[in-house]
């Protein structure tokens, strides 16, 4: 009995690497509509890696439970230290995930770069449970928004935009589409005035929670033009699932007349 | 029985066991009492939240039927047949909750350290017997109110095992922010009291009362396990404590630890003077817990692995000091990395370089693991008992999970995994699969020295075989949804039920997965009636059926009152004395005083 | 079914046998008047000791929080309550004459009720502070340095409760003689009760001062 364990534990063992690595060597990611590449090729190395470690480990997992089963006569190898064998191999590893760390870190500061000047200014707030989506409007100025004012009249009310504020009176508010320029650094501001949303768009591997009483701001260029989803990934109450929006990347040249379009609907 | 006659007051093993049923079984000050009371109560949890998870399952795999059965018993949850998704969000709430606190939490640590460390340690009973027991008696309180919060108006909570605020600090959030939420945080309050008062009982014993010749050097894996564990948990609990407090005070008070300016909900400004609350604030308390806390759930399966391994292989385990220094690394910097939980949160993006430092680098200790495993394999002798298998399945499931946090630590990547179904393979892989894992293996192993009898290696291997396969079954396929952007926490992925299109290719995985995880959760049912059927008829157990090294197994099985009958046996060497070259049998039992073995140990 | 009861769960099952080779169980740990096992260290001592580290997490946790609050721009914290200076007093005075008790011989009980008075005196001047606050209007809710006022204030005094109440178990019994000269359970309330008024005097800083 113990002798079926041994070899049926290493061939499950084996049609699990085989299976993970088929899988896994398909094309899962929704495709890169952003300059964020540098996130897909983190990917890809890591998945290098991680798999060639995870077929090399299961494959030793496999072999030694197949090759030391218990015969009669054998005995194992009293055999617990071996210092250099330990050094050689934490070594190895604290040199491989340092790589990690230096790739990760440098990315990692590339993608949360301030946005340049001239970026491209759109915020979004997220509510309970829609996406409410604001510009500036020409004087690029965005208006005063105050609670104390939120209603549920119009866009406008549901982020307490104040009608007083000259500064608001050209901003245009539109709800769950958003609309970005083709080519051109934007920069989205988050807000919410609820409770933690997360502003996700999947093409664009972007990613940024919207928190209550905060303003985040995440900077990233799209690249292609055509209509892509926004998903909320970040649990908001009963109707999280619900909260999806559109992106609408146009060419720069059309853009102001796309925005005036969906305001005007 | 006789006593000693000296009139001693109630410290019962002094002088005896209590006769009366009450004392002896109910109110026990006896750990090995109590540690069955913890195991058997996370078991019937475990099949609560078992059923949770299950029902997740059904509402992704099958999101376009209706289930009239489930309205007979669930008529809110099932209005009409269709789950609601306010019912949705409880359930995997729920699921979380009671699975990482009153299941993997308990079973592994209050289940399995009270009824080893006293016996691996060479001690009659923990050093606070009384304690212990009061312990007990806090974490079952703690069960009820966390279960009755199913039956409130409301429901129970509802924003997910994290509870995160605002969600979870405004009433009106969300149903289950309601009175299910604060009951939720009563539930919690107690389990931490119970688990402190534990943590202060395993440190204390196993720091202090080791018999003699046991240094720590010669400690079982199981029980360094254990110790860091408590620490742990005495040093990362207390945040949540003051996080769990200010969040009830915000929720009755009116208090702005949480809850920021500007709050609207509804269309219509909140109630209430909230200022400067900030919800970033539970998040770091939190997780500055939560993440220690999930190494409390996989470090004791870690150690019983070692000691599984080790024993079914007839060898030595592997660099047992790099295994200890990788154990205490691993412990160590658990407290440093809680912010990888928090890339996108928009916390300072500086102090997210500091914690995805500690992540990555928390990946060496790791490995060291996996290595020095795979290396006490080679050469050896192995023994495909359950218990084996069990530890084999950790050493796979441990691989498997820690490989997918190197894709998660980096940061960048993290933007496009967060709250995926990636990092819900990743947990159930290397948390709850390595913890469960380990209680199983840990089951099969130590089952004959408390209740004297082996469980059935049948009715176990097929446990095993069904689990292990559906185990992965269930979950591996969810790191591939997750590369996808199969967002967590959604009740529905595409219309007609759902919202969204590119998710739609994702149905017939999720399809897969619940097919599944059904054949998972009932395959558990073979562990109940092994469990329950060896108990009464199972073979009866020696004192050492496996021709194991640990002190436990120098006494009866079950153990006597006081643990052993006579005195407490020294200890001569370490317990991994497996096919010492020269020696009459493969194995040395740490009480052995002959002069062969390792020289250093 | 009882039978498998017994031999599963029966920690009693084979007597401890009378007159076997060995040392017989040792007596209850933490009675009076015994030598501590192994290492010569007190476990009793050692858990309490661990416990303190657990209470000095928790109150790490509120500092934290309280520090990282209070550097926004709309902190105005409250002065001092008059009474806190009194209770202060009341409380360092206790772990005086707690001091005093544990050293004594023959007046322990009569210090140690000393100590219970004056701890007494600081709970109920902890709610008149409380009381002091409220009447100037200033309630859990009503800005982020009363919230922390209230919450720390109220921890604190909710350890000091447990450990009031564990002073109270010894006073009779020091009335009945039953404590040793170097009394190992009074040395532990000591050590909890010097920590407690250690506590406060940070909290009153954390609160006030720096």
């Amino acid at each position: 009995m113990g002798k079926q364990q041994g070899l049926l534990f290493g061939l499950a063992t084996l049609l699990l690497v085989v299976l993970a690595t088929f899988y896994f060597t398909h094309d899962w990611l929704p495709p890169l509509k952003s300059d964020r590449e540098g996130i897909d090729s983190a990917l890809g190395a890591t998945l290098a890696v991680t798999g060639a470690v995870f077929i090399l480990t299961n494959l030793l997992l496999a072999y030694f439970s197949w090759r030391y089963q218990d015969r009669p006569g054998a005995q194992a190898a009293y055999w617990h230290d071996d210092p250099r064998l330990e050094w050689t191999w934490t070594l190895v590893t604290a040199g491989i995930m340092a790589i990690f760390l230096f790739g990760a870190l440098n990315l990692w500061a590339k993608v949360q770069q301030a946005p340049p000047p001239g970026a491209f200014m759109v915020e979004v707030t997220g509510q309970q449970f829609r996406w409410v989506v604001r510009y500036p409007g020409p004087d690029g100025i965005f208006g005063r928004t105050d609670a104390k004012l939120a209603s549920g009249d119009n866009e406008r009310a549901y982020i307490g935009l104040d009608p007083k504020d000259p500064n608001g009176a050209d901003d245009i508010v539109l709800l769950n589409h958003v609309y970005l320029p083709q080519g051109r650094p934007v920069a989205v501001r988050l807000r919410s005035t609820d409770v933690i949303h997360s502003f996700f768009l999947p093409n664009f591997r972007v990613k940024q929670d919207a928190m209550p009483g905060m303003m985040v701001v995440t900077t990233f260029t799209p690249k292609a033009s055509g209509d892509f989803e926004l998903a909320c990934a970040e649990l908001c109450g009963l109707g999280h699932y619900k909260m999806r929006g559109e992106v609408h990347v146009v060419p720069p040249a059309e853009l102001e007349a796309a925005v005036r379009k969906a305001a005007a609907e | 029985m006789s006593h000693t006659a000296t009139a001693h007051a109630d410290e019962g093993h002094a002088h005896g066991a209590p006769q009366a049923f009450i004392w002896r079984y109910v109110f026990s000050k006896d750990h090995k009492v109590i540690g069955i009371q913890y195991y058997v109560t996370a078991m019937l949890m475990a099949l609560i939240a078992g059923v949770l998870a299950m029902l997740v399952r059904l509402q992704l795999g099958f999101p376009n039927s209706t289930f009239p059965l489930l309205e007979k018993f669930f008529p809110a949850g099932f209005a009409g047949g269709v789950m609601d998704p306010a019912f949705y969000t409880m359930l995997f709430t729920m699921h979380g909750t009671i699975m990482v606190f009153f299941v993997l939490s308990t079973a592994p640590v209050s289940g399995f350290g009270n009824i080893l460390i006293p016996l691996q340690v060479g001690a009659r009973d923990m050093a606070f017997p009384f304690l212990n027991g009061l312990s007990y008696w806090t974490f079952l309180p703690g069960c009820i109110v966390i279960l009755s919060s199913f039956f409130v108006g409301a429901g129970a909570a509802s924003g997910g095992w994290t509870a995160y605020p605002p969600l979870s600090a405004v009433k009106q959030a969300a149903p289950g922010s309601q009175t299910g939420q604060t009951l939720w945080i009563i539930g919690m309050v107690f389990f931490i009291a119970s688990f402190t008062m534990g943590g202060l009982n395993f440190l204390t014993t196993i720091l202090n009362l080791r018999t003699k010749g046991l240094s720590l050097l010669r400690l079982p894996m199981t029980m360094w396990a254990m110790l860091l564990v408590a620490i742990l948990g005495l040093l990362a609990f207390p945040a949540l404590t003051g996080a769990a407090l200010m969040l009830l005070f915000d929720r009755h008070f009116g208090t702005s630890f949480f809850i920021p300016a500007g709050e609207v909900f509804n269309n219509t400004p909140l109630a209430g003077n909230h200022q400067g609350g900030s919800p970033l604030l539970w998040q770091h308390l939190f997780w500055f817990l939560g993440h220690p806390e999930v190494y409390i759930l996989m470090l004791p399966a870690l150690g019983f692995t070692s000691d599984l391994l080790s024993t079914f292989s007839r060898k030595a385990i592997f660099g047992y000091k790099s295994m200890v220094g990788a154990m205490v690394a691993i412990a160590s910097l658990s407290f440093i990395v809680w912010g990888h939980h928090m890339f996108v949160s928009g916390m300072s993006p500086y102090i997210a370089m500091v914690f995805a430092t500690g992540t990555i680098l928390i990946a060496v200790p790791s490995a060291v693991k996996v290595f020095n495993w795979l290396a006490t394999l080679y050469q050896s002798r192995i023994h495909f008992t359950t218990p084996m298998l069990w530890a084999l399945g950790v050493v796979s499931l441990f691989i498997s999970g820690g490989l997918s946090g190197i894709w998660l630590a980096q940061g960048a990547p993290d933007i496009q995994l967060h709250d995926t179904y990636f990092v819900v393979a990743h947990f159930h892989l290397i948390m709850a699969g390595a913890a469960l894992f380990g209680v199983f293996g840990a089951t099969a192993f130590w089952f004959p020295k408390m209740f004297g009898r082996l469980m059935n290696e049948s009715l176990g291997k097929l446990h095993f075989w069904f689990t292990f396969v559906a185990y992965y079954c269930t979950f591996f396929p969810m790191h591939y949804i997750g590369i996808a952007g199969h967002m967590r926490r959604i009740y529905a992925i595409s219309p007609p039920t759902g919202f969204y299109e590119y998710l739609r290719p994702m149905e017939p995985i999720n399809h897969f997965i619940t097919l599944s995880a059904f054949v998972l959760g009932s395959s558990q049912l073979i562990f109940f009636v092994n469990f329950f059927w060896s108990a009464f008829k199972g073979k009866p157990a020696g004192e050492n059926p496996w021709q194991a090294n640990g002190l436990e197994w120098t006494t009866q099985s079950p153990p006597p009152h006081g643990n052993w009958a006579g005195a407490i046996p020294e200890v001569h060497r370490w317990p991994y004395d497996y096919s010492v070259p020269g020696a009459p049998q493969d194995y040395l039992m740490q009480t052995d005083p002959a002069p062969i073995g390792a020289k250093a140990h | 079914m009882a039978t498998v009861l017994r031999r599963g769960l029966d920690p009693g099952a084979g007597a401890i046998r009378d007159g076997a080779a060995g040392q017989p169980p040792p007596a209850a740990i933490g009675r009076e008047d015994e030598p501590p096992p192994g290492l010569g260290f007190d476990p009793v001592r050692f858990g309490l000791l661990a416990f303190m580290v657990t209470v000095s997490m928790l109150f790490v946790s509120f500092t934290s929080a309280y520090v990282v609050r209070r550097a926004a721009a709309d902190w105005a914290p409250l002065a001092l309550p008059p009474l806190l200076y009194l209770n202060t007093l009341l409380l360092v005075a206790s772990s005086f004459t707690l001091e005093c008790a544990r050293r004594s011989r023959g007046a322990r009980h009569l210090w140690l009720v000393t100590t219970a008075a004056l701890a007494a005196g600081f709970m109920l001047g902890q709610l008149g502070a409380w009381g002091q606050l409220a009447e100037l209007g200033f309630f859990l809710a009503s800005n982020p340095h009363s919230s922390f006022f209230y919450m720390l204030t109220g921890v604190h005094g909710l350890h000091l409760v447990g450990g009031f109440s564990w002073l109270l178990v010894l006073v009779p019994r020091s009335a009945q003689g039953a404590l040793a000269p170097e009394s190992p359970a009074l040395g532990r309330l000591a050590i909890f009760w010097h920590f407690l008024t250690a506590l406060w005097l940070y909290l009153l800083l954390l609160l006030f001062v720096i």
